[in-house]
């Protein structure tokens, strides 16, 4: 290729048309339909306390997301900081009869990003890099241990868990299903999802966007790639304790399987489904697969084996659009985006 | 007292020794090329300076600092800076992107949170790219660039965070006539800026811009001089002539 030639070609590519951004509509279009839906289903309470978990859980979806979707650690512990959280609050109020939520859920991301940062320290902060299968092994066993801990722990409950957790409370207020329920769990949704947008978005989301693609290049740059990781990984703990936590209040029970490998699993499946690296992705894949599960199972032609269909529908997803259903309408330019401060829709 | 001292460097893979008790001395302000034929440790020896694998024995000092076993991040931040034998751009990145990049690893993280350098970094990003005749390309992909542009974008890229000593591993591979000579002119004014070690395969290309010369063989230094003191060594021409 000549200079000159190749220059002009650059011009003519310089000022060609882009599309415009579609995340920010479907953001947007999701946060008025969350919005809306207490009040378009007030004649059915037991549908806002289905989506009232379904929030809980895009929490722990948004959690994973920002561990595998925007920095690459395959973590299957995000159920660990869920469920250690999540029985923290409940012994608080059992064994302290204290349940205030400006004291209980701070506590709850407090145990959380912990946890996350220990295990950060052990699994990320070695002397040699690992590898992702270390790091997906290790967060795997963490959850386990934890799960086989906890149920054969008598003060925890053992194996049935604890149930009757005190209610959330505020002040002398104390917070039931319903629609308060509802609004605490969509704001915490909307709060964190916001926070994680920022950090998506900043400077330090472009190191994210680096070392998804090139650890090793980035290291060359002088970035301590392996110190990122263990931030965001804590910072994913943090969200997930909290998520735990409401999750405790809202079913009034917490159990071993809430920080088992199972729950993990389900995370990485909400996230995979929906789209990774995109944070509403896993918000919208929480949302099909439960309002899935949910019609599934009340299908009488299909009530036996509804498990097995969706089981089927998820490997179908994962292994032939691993960009997830978002993959289908966001380009790849869009879900990486533009850093810099001629920043355009990519 | 040199930017760069390479004392006694071995390098062992099993039973492979790919360097052998190298000695190496780069001054401040110097451009110096290392060239040898093939598998004769040329890439070995730049990895082992910039970090991507560590010495066997001997030592790496880097402007007063004993850097033999520091990490990549550890070498960058003292100066170091270091372009791949492959292309290493981030292709899914913007190519303004990819500078950045490399600009704002100074900073902070809490900075990089808060993307307090975003608009202070812009002006340098810009400039960065002129410099390389990239700045048409600033909103393309990283990976819609050629190979040729691809080096370049590597070289602004590695030149961004001002380093003090500049590791090029084959810049021209790869590229046209015409790109390589458009290299060497884009190269030879960071002269002003930093000192460099260049590996390059084409010998006119390194000859032009470097005022001195390492020639290793088979893992061992075979000769160390000006560019007119090489011409004239009688081992260097009998490899280049017998052996390339």
């Amino acid at each position: 290729m000549s200079v000159a030639t190749g220059t002009t070609a650059m011009r003519q590519t310089g000022v060609r048309s882009k599309p415009l951004p579609l995340l920010p509509f479907i953001e947007l279009v999701m946060l008025a339909a969350l919005v809306a839906t207490p009040f378009v289903l007030a004649s059915r309470p037991e549908l806002i306390t289905l989506m009232t978990n379904v929030l809980i859980l895009s929490l722990l979806a948004l959690s994973f997301d920002l561990c595998w979707g925007f920095s690459g650690i395959m973590s299957y512990g995000q159920a660990l900081f869920f469920g250690v959280a999540g029985y923290v609050v409940a012994l608080v109020g059992r064994d302290l009869d204290f349940s205030q939520m400006w004291g209980t859920l701070p506590l709850a991301m407090l145990i959380g990003a912990l946890l996350a940062a220990a295990l950060a320290a052990f699994l990320l902060l070695g002397r040699k890099t690992p590898t992702s299968i270390f790091v997906a092994f290790g967060t795997l066993t963490g959850a386990y241990a934890a799960e086989r801990l906890v149920a054969g722990w008598q003060y925890v409950g053992a194996g049935n868990g604890l149930s009757s957790i005190k209610l959330m409370a505020l002040g002398s207020y104390e917070f039931v299903e319903g629609f308060e329920f509802y609004s605490v769990a969509l704001a915490a949704l909307v709060i964190f999802y916001l926070l994680s947008r920022m950090i998506a978005r900043s400077q330090l989301g472009l190191v994210l966007a680096g070392m998804r693609q090139n650890e090793e290049r980035l290291a060359f740059f002088g970035y301590r790639v392996q110190v990122f990781k263990a931030l965001i990984f804590t910072f994913s703990g943090a969200i997930a304790g909290l998520s735990g936590a409401l999750y405790s209040y809202h079913q009034g029970f917490t159990g071993p399987t809430n920080l088992g490998p199972g729950l993990s699993t389900t995370a990485v499946i909400y996230c995979l489904f929906g789209g990774s690296g995109t944070l509403i992705g896993p918000v919208i894949g929480t949302i099909a697969i439960e309002l899935l599960s949910y019609v599934l199972a009340d299908t009488d032609a299909i009530r036996q084996f509804w498990p097995v269909i969706l089981g089927v529908v998820l490997l179908v997803v994962v292994m032939f659009q691993p960009t997830g259903l978002l993959g289908l309408v966001v380009s790849a330019r869009e879900r990486i985006g533009s850093f810099g401060a001629r920043r355009r829709a990519g | 007292m040199a930017l760069l001292e390479v004392s006694g460097v071995t390098k062992v893979y099993g039973l492979l020794r790919a360097l052998d008790g190298v000695d190496l001395k780069v001054e401040a302000g110097s451009f110096h090329g290392l060239i040898g034929p093939n598998g004769s440790g040329k890439s070995t020896l730049l990895k082992s300076i910039a970090g991507a694998h560590y010495a066997t024995t001997g030592t790496v000092r880097f402007d007063g600092q004993d850097i033999t076993t520091a990490p990549p991040y550890q070498r960058s931040r003292a100066g170091l800076s270091f372009k791949f034998q492959i292309t290493a751009v981030l292709n899914d990145l913007s190519v303004y992107d990819n500078v950045l990049l490399a600009l704002q690893s100074m900073e902070s993280n809490w900075a990089l949170l808060r993307s307090r350098s975003r608009q202070r970094l812009d002006a340098e990003v810009m400039h960065a790219l002129e410099r390389f005749r990239l700045a048409d390309r600033a909103d393309d992909l990283a990976g819609e660039l050629s190979h040729g542009e691809q080096q370049w974008l590597e070289i602004a890229m590695a030149l961004a965070p001002r380093p003090k000593l500049l590791l090029l591993d084959e810049p021209t591979g790869g590229m046209s006539p015409e790109e390589r000579r458009v290299t060497g002119e884009l190269l030879a004014p960071i002269k002003s800026e930093c000192s460099l070690i260049i590996v390059e395969h084409d010998l006119d290309f390194i000859k032009n811009i470097c005022d001195r010369l390492t020639v290793l063989d088979q893992g061992r230094v075979l000769g160390d001089g000006t560019v007119a003191e090489i011409g004239r060594d009688a081992r260097v021409q009998e490899i280049y002539t017998s052996r390339v």
